[in-house]
């Protein structure tokens, strides 16, 4: 059984390195990063098989891939803390000739990236590819891919949705954040999504809602449970319920803070409701 | 004066697909993903012979391009099948984020490019797409010019790590370059010595050019033909040598003057040997319907055209 109160802990801290790494740049995306900081964690630290170090190809592990590329911070700070480069490294977030580049890239050859990704859209589509692949190499690992709600609003996806169930790639868990919020307002006011677990089922998948994505315990369970999900001849859907900017109160419940960075005072109080645990960087 | 010798009127999309058929008996890493245009691509044998291997992706070209990428991941090399109109344009953001700048090793093979599909009319027409594809990063253009060409380079890029743009055409045209040649990347092909003025042409037009060699050959002009298959990297050797012989320049593609082959080649020479050059290529405009031999006389990509340009360019020396 997993330790929830020690990767509590280390949520507490990747919530720290968002704050931290945006404030210092003063650009970046704080709100779905930490919205998302219990998916990254439990991804990393319980729920994936991965193989130790950074190997591009992911044969015989499972493999990640994140869609909605600028949520980078939450995703630096855990691949840093689950050992892929080393965590002073969050302090280049942004900054020139960093391997930590605004939207996460190959091409700095930073460990634990697979493809670039920032332009929406694209996540599902190279994840299914990547999971056709696993099935050529009579691989049995899982491939898993997040993306945001908002992002649901680009076409391809429905693309590689399609694709995916007729296809059978049942090898793939899709993770989508619905925090409810992109950049212009809530998604119900930008272009709303309606029924975003019914559209899933139509197209021919199987879909696991998890109501509190920003409790531990329920992240966990969730994915274990789209884990048994897998191999059945469809692909999985996780509808994840996030709260935008989770952990501090002020960047809670709006767009606001999508890609907006606290000023120092801000930091202060964002901080202070985030006490070091692991150490920061 | 060398002479070739169209062994038989063939189409460079069957190019690619023989190739595309060799490559499923040698290499167990390639696969194919195509966008409904199986048929079109010359792509039912590789299906036939490898149906494990073959995706169908439907009418989804973005789907197609992320799905390559991602294919790449835990070593397949891929080689995606449709228009050049639908391999480029539509999909560029894909083939920008997933493909180029992730450097990943995908295949981008086109047919239908340039004016010579036809009928269909512009909206399958394309004449950006080189320059779509040369402008990004890493990115290596091929254009070839005929069956055996197109055979040869479908096998080497599969050789070559790094993404590719193969472009190729629809219409049977000469075949004569020859079956058993090695395809060098980046290596222009010197077709014919000449003292008088450099042809330096690109895909269909490559044909069109020593035909019209032929007759200003009648007209006591020695003309220097090279065949440039790869548009980046472009063999800027090869080309400066010629110009230092001949001191005049004429490109020749089916494609826009912007953003293709001439313009490469210009770029290069305004660096090295500035050379007075002239341009066989369409007019910033779109393509229409017609037959393959009215578009090409009616947008001045033929032999004539050739020809033409080539006595103009030597009275700029």
């Amino acid at each position: 059984m997993p330790d929830i109160a020690a990767l509590e802990d280390l949520v507490t801290q990747v919530r720290r390195d968002i704050l931290r790494q945006v404030h210092k740049v003063n650009s970046g995306h704080p709100g779905g990063s930490l919205g998302c900081a219990e998916f990254f964690v439990a991804l990393f630290q319980v729920i994936m098989d991965r193989k130790d170090g950074f190997h591009m190809d992911g044969k015989d592990e499972d493999i990640f891939f994140l869609s909605n590329g600028h949520i980078s911070p939450v995703f630096y700070s855990v691949l840093a803390r689950s050992g892929y480069f080393p965590v002073e490294e969050l302090n280049t977030f942004r900054l020139i000739d960093s391997r930590l580049q605004g939207h996460p890239t190959t091409h700095e050859g930073l460990p634990g990236i697979r493809v670039a990704s920032g332009s929406l859209g694209q996540g599902i589509s190279v994840a299914a590819g990547a999971a056709e692949t696993k099935k050529l190499n009579n691989d049995p690992h899982l491939v898993y891919a997040l993306c945001g709600d908002g992002e649901l609003q680009e076409g391809q996806n429905w693309e590689a949705i399609m694709y995916c169930a007729a296809n059978k790639v049942d090898n793939l868990i899709v993770t989508v954040d619905l925090n409810g919020q992109q950049i212009d307002g809530s998604t119900d006011d930008v272009l709303d999504l309606g029924n975003v677990r019914g559209k899933f089922e139509a197209f021919g998948w199987l879909v696991h809602e998890v109501a509190n994505g920003n409790d531990m315990q329920a992240v966990i369970d969730g994915l274990n449970h789209a884990k048994n999900m897998s191999g059945a001849g469809k692909p999985v859907c996780v509808l994840l319920q996030t709260v935008m900017g989770n952990g501090v109160d002020f960047m809670m419940h709006t767009h606001a803070w999508h890609g907006k960075a606290p000023n120092d005072e801000q930091l202060a109080i964002g901080l202070a409701q985030n006490p070091e645990t692991l150490g920061d960087y | 004066m060398k002479t070739y010798t169209d062994t038989g009127k063939k189409d460079t999309r069957s190019g690619f697909g023989a190739g595309l058929t060799a490559l499923g008996q040698t290499n167990p890493d390639v696969v194919a993903l195509c966008a409904d245009l199986t048929g079109s691509l010359k792509m039912d044998e590789f299906k036939a012979n490898h149906p494990e291997r073959f995706f169908q992706v439907g009418i989804a070209e973005a789907n197609m391009m992320g799905l390559a990428a991602g294919m790449t991941i835990g070593g397949k090399i891929p080689f995606t099948g449709t228009f050049a109109n639908f391999s480029t344009g539509r999909v560029y953001d894909q083939i920008r984020q997933s493909i180029a700048y992730s450097h990943k090793n995908v295949k981008i093979c086109a047919s239908h490019a340039g004016l010579t599909l036809g009928e269909d009319g512009a909206t399958h027409q394309i004449l950006e797409d080189i320059g779509l594809m040369k402008m990004l990063p890493g990115m290596t253009v091929i254009n070839t010019c005929d069956f055996n060409q197109t055979k040869a380079a479908t096998m080497a890029i599969a050789e070559h790590h790094g993404p590719v743009y193969l472009r190729f055409g629809r219409p049977k045209v000469a075949n004569f370059t020859p079956e058993d040649q090695t395809f060098e990347i980046g290596k222009a092909v010197h077709l014919q010595e000449g003292a008088d003025v450099t042809i330096v042409a690109t895909g269909h037009l490559v044909w069109e050019a020593l035909e019209a060699a032929k007759a200003l050959n009648e007209e006591s002009i020695s003309v220097e033909v090279i065949n440039i298959h790869t548009i980046k990297p472009l063999d800027t050797d090869a080309i400066v040598k010629s110009v230092k012989k001949t001191g005049c320049i004429v490109t020749a593609e089916e494609h826009n003057f912007l953003g293709g082959l001439g313009e490469s080649v210009a770029r290069e020479l305004a660096l090295h040997h500035p050379t007075p050059q002239e341009f066989v290529a369409t007019n910033d405009t779109f393509g229409e319907s017609g037959t393959p031999a009215q578009l090409m006389d009616k947008y001045g990509l033929n032999a004539a055209a050739i020809a033409a340009k080539a006595k103009k360019v030597m009275g700029r020396k």
